[in-house]
């Protein structure tokens, strides 16, 4: 099915290692007496316990719920008590701790009834799917942790042309996809073709690099066995970083994915083969994500691979691998490109922990490098830099903390492959100054959209004072306002009540009577506008009568004090009509 | 002779009433300059520059009354930025002012606290929940760390707490530049 094969820029070829860790079949790793299980083991969202500290599980028991979209539960690796819900170390280059479920194993490892899907993927629809892979805490397996549902939801309009399988580990020394691939290949296919139906994709090539022969011969009669023609296997060139998300799907399609964009964007969804196989338990078998294969290597005493249950302390793989051959100078989780070295020794294989590396000082590889020289320009890391990046440039901009003039040489575009770093004569520790460029560049942003916070809190603040101020302004000076009129009214009522002396002194309930009525009537004919309406066409006798009638009125008015005034009128008005 | 002058008197007049309508028009409120400075100081409103607030101290900057490194809070890097934006030289930190301190928040130690708010009316950026007699709170994800608290606070009940790193906030070390100085060049 495929004709052709590309060539991403640059890379490297490296001494494998892989050997010493295939050399033994898979094996369980012993059930520890605890498991720390981190709560954030994937891309996003922390998990959120729903367990209590006593609290019995079984074995496949959700103990984390997802807590938002991109996020994952957590499932126990195996039945037991929980111990602890508490900050324990994680697999992370801080060496900082975050909140863990420590179960305490009863070795029964008895299993929780697993929910009974349709043994056909094919009568579930792909929602349905996303919703079991969500619900068994299924991530990335790849090494970045990306839950599986997400990537399985392409949205409505997108159409998905190719469904890449990566098994190329193209990183040294890991060998846990090959082990996978040697012993799983037919999960590995169902999986990929419950995948394939989840994203209606038109095809699907798995990737393998050319220096797994036994990988690759297992694909292929697992792939034959199906029959499906949709499905090839594709064998690429051993070259590190061919394992690379965006490498590899150059690598196989010719199409580069863009800046800042996903596979997506182009029809291509690139999936881990253990991500694969772990679908399939899924589906199949109801089974949660509760363990995976991890290879242990470098400097250890019998290198090899184990299934390993989540939680298990990185020790104890260790001392199953018969120890290390001398003291532990280092320990790194990944490979030796990518990977992070770590500050305890004791931290948990959580679900994107591919390999764990001891550094003893007899790898060469594994050794940090200890003396760093100028740079001499020679330009070697722009040769082998897949991303075809300027790594001098880079450099020399992270080293002046040029954060501006770096992101216009794209610094994000980075995948921190490490070629650059592997081949510099100079031994300068590339990575770590575009890790620290990387980290400082969000640390800027993060500061400046707090100061931009502040300030509009700030700017708020001032404005709220002000009208606090405005405020009281106003209320003072409506009461002063209230206040003169109540004087201006007592005096008013004063003057009114010496005019009506008389009628007070008969009955002063009587002349406030009055007075309340006068302002009723004088509000109603405000409020009527009471003009006479027969005034058009009216002869000259009747014009002068009007007038006389106006004359007498205004007369009485003077004469008489306001009371009468509206009474009057009102009479007046009616002799009118 | 004539017609020349007529025509750039035309032009003239032309022009004028275009850049006369654009002066009002387009007219700029405020002086851009002191947003811009204002835009690169970290806006705790702290008054360790001796002006009573980060705008005011980009004023004086703006109106060059004040130089650019009378800002603890923002240390090194905020004159960095401001020397780059006003072509100035990167001067040290003016030691009167304060020396540069690790990012740090307050917190009320709530079994002290008496709720008498004048904590609450001391915070620039209302980071201060609470009301008459009940206790105060501290609302951490927008205390900036000024510390205009903690004096009026009567019972000293206000801690000063450094910033806790997670691991979205976590950083990696610049690597060592004494690696680099140390090579073994004999």
């Amino acid at each position: 099915m495929l004709s052709k094969l590309f060539n991403f820029n640059g890379g490297i070829p490296l001494p494998q290692h892989k050997e010493a860790s295939t050399s033994l079949a898979i094996e369980p790793a012993a059930i520890p007496n605890r498991l720390v299980l981190p709560l954030s083991q994937h891309i996003g969202t922390p998990a959120e316990a729903i367990v209590e500290i006593g609290q019995y599980v079984l074995k496949g028991e959700k103990i984390a719920k997802a807590d938002g979209y991109v996020s994952a539960p957590v499932h126990a690796p195996t039945s037991g008590i929980v111990e602890d819900i508490g900050d324990y170390p994680l697999p992370h280059p801080s060496g900082m701790l975050a909140q863990c479920i420590v179960i305490k194993p009863d070795g029964k490892d008895q299993w929780i009834e697993l929910a009974s899907h349709s043994s056909d993927y094919k009568q579930l629809n792909p929602s349905e799917l996303r919703n079991i892979i969500r619900a068994c805490g299924i991530v990335g397996l790849g090494g970045a942790g990306f839950p599986t549902s997400i990537k399985h939801n392409p949205g409505p309009d997108r159409t998905i042309d190719c469904l890449i399988l990566n098994g190329a580990e193209c990183e040294p020394y890991i060998t846990c996809d090959d082990m996978l691939m040697r012993d799983k290949a037919k999960e590995i296919i169902c999986g990929l073709l419950i995948t394939k139906h989840a994203l209606q994709a038109k095809q699907c090539i798995i990737a393998i690099e050319d220096n797994k022969p036994l990988a690759i011969k297992s694909m292929q009669q697992a792939v034959e066995e199906f029959g499906n023609n949709k499905i090839s296997v594709a064998v690429i060139p051993t070259i590190y970083p061919a394992g690379s998300e965006k490498q590899l799907i150059f690598t196989i399609t010719g199409k580069e994915v863009p800046e800042n964009g996903l596979p997506l964007h182009i029809g291509i969804v690139c999936q881990n083969v253990g991500t694969t196989a772990a679908v399939y338990r899924a589906i199949n078998h109801g089974e949660p994500l509760i363990s995976r294969y991890v290879t242990i290597a470098g400097d250890v005493k019998q290198p090899r691979n184990l299934d390993v249950l989540f939680g298990t302390s990185v020790n104890d793989l260790v001392n199953q691998c018969g120890g290390s051959t001398g003291d532990v100078r280092r320990l790194i989780i990944g490979g030796p490109m990518m990977g992070f070295a770590m500050q305890q020794i004791t931290i948990p294989v959580i679900k994107t922990t591919n390999c764990v590396l001891i550094d003893a000082g007899q790898s060469k590889e594994l050794q940090k490098q200890k003396y760093t020289m100028p740079c001499i320009r020679c330009g070697s890391c722009a040769d082998v830099c897949p991303i075809k990046l300027l790594p001098q440039q880079l450099y020399w901009f992270s080293k002046a903390q040029e954060l501006d003039r770096i992101q216009d040489f794209n610094i994000f575009d980075c995948i921190e492959c490490g070629c650059c770093d592997y081949v510099c004569p100079s031994q300068i520790p590339l990575v770590q100054y575009y890790r620290f460029a990387k980290s400082e560049i969000w640390k800027r942003e993060r500061d400046q959209q707090k100061s931009d916070n502040a300030r509009e809190r700030h700017e708020f603040h001032q404005f709220r004072l002000e009208r606090e101020k405005a405020e009281k302004a106003e209320k003072l000076r409506q009461k002063k306002a209230a206040l003169k009129a109540k004087e201006l009214q007592k005096e008013l009522k004063k003057g009114q009540t010496e005019n009506n002396e008389n009628e007070t002194k008969e009955n002063p309930a009587k002349s406030t009577a009055i007075l309340d009525a006068i302002a009723r009537v004088k509000a109603k004919k405000e409020k009527q506008h009471i003009t006479a309406k027969n005034t058009d066409e009216l002869t000259v006798s009747q014009e002068r009568m009007i007038k006389e009638i106006d004359e007498r009125r205004a007369e009485q008015r003077n004469a008489i004090p306001n009371s009468i005034d509206s009474t009057d009128s009102d009479n007046v008005d009616k002799t009118k009509k | 002779m004539l017609s020349a002058i007529l025509v750039v008197g035309l032009l003239a007049a032309t022009f004028g009433i275009i850049l006369g309508f654009s002066a009002i028009r387009f007219k700029v409120e405020g002086d851009p300059l002191v947003e811009q400075i204002d835009k690169l100081l970290p806006q705790t409103q702290c008054g360790q520059c001796g002006y009573p607030g980060c705008k005011p101290y980009a004023e004086a900057i703006a109106n060059e009354s004040a130089e650019i490194n009378q800002c603890p809070p923002g240390g090194e890097q905020t004159i960095h930025d401001l020397a780059e934006l006003l072509n100035l030289e990167i001067i040290p930190l003016n030691p009167e002012n304060g020396a540069p301190t690790e990012k740090t928040t307050v917190v009320i130690d709530e079994a002290n606290c008496i709720g008498c708010t004048l904590c609450i009316q001391a915070c620039p950026i209302d980071a201060i929940a609470g009301a008459a007699k009940q206790m105060h709170t501290v609302i951490q994800s927008e205390c900036t760390g000024c510390d205009l608290c903690i004096p009026p606070c009567p019972v000293d009940c206000i801690i000063i707490t450094p910033v806790k790193h997670d691991f979205k906030t976590w950083q990696w070390d610049k690597p060592a530049m004494l690696a680099e100085n140390k090579t073994d060049i004999a």
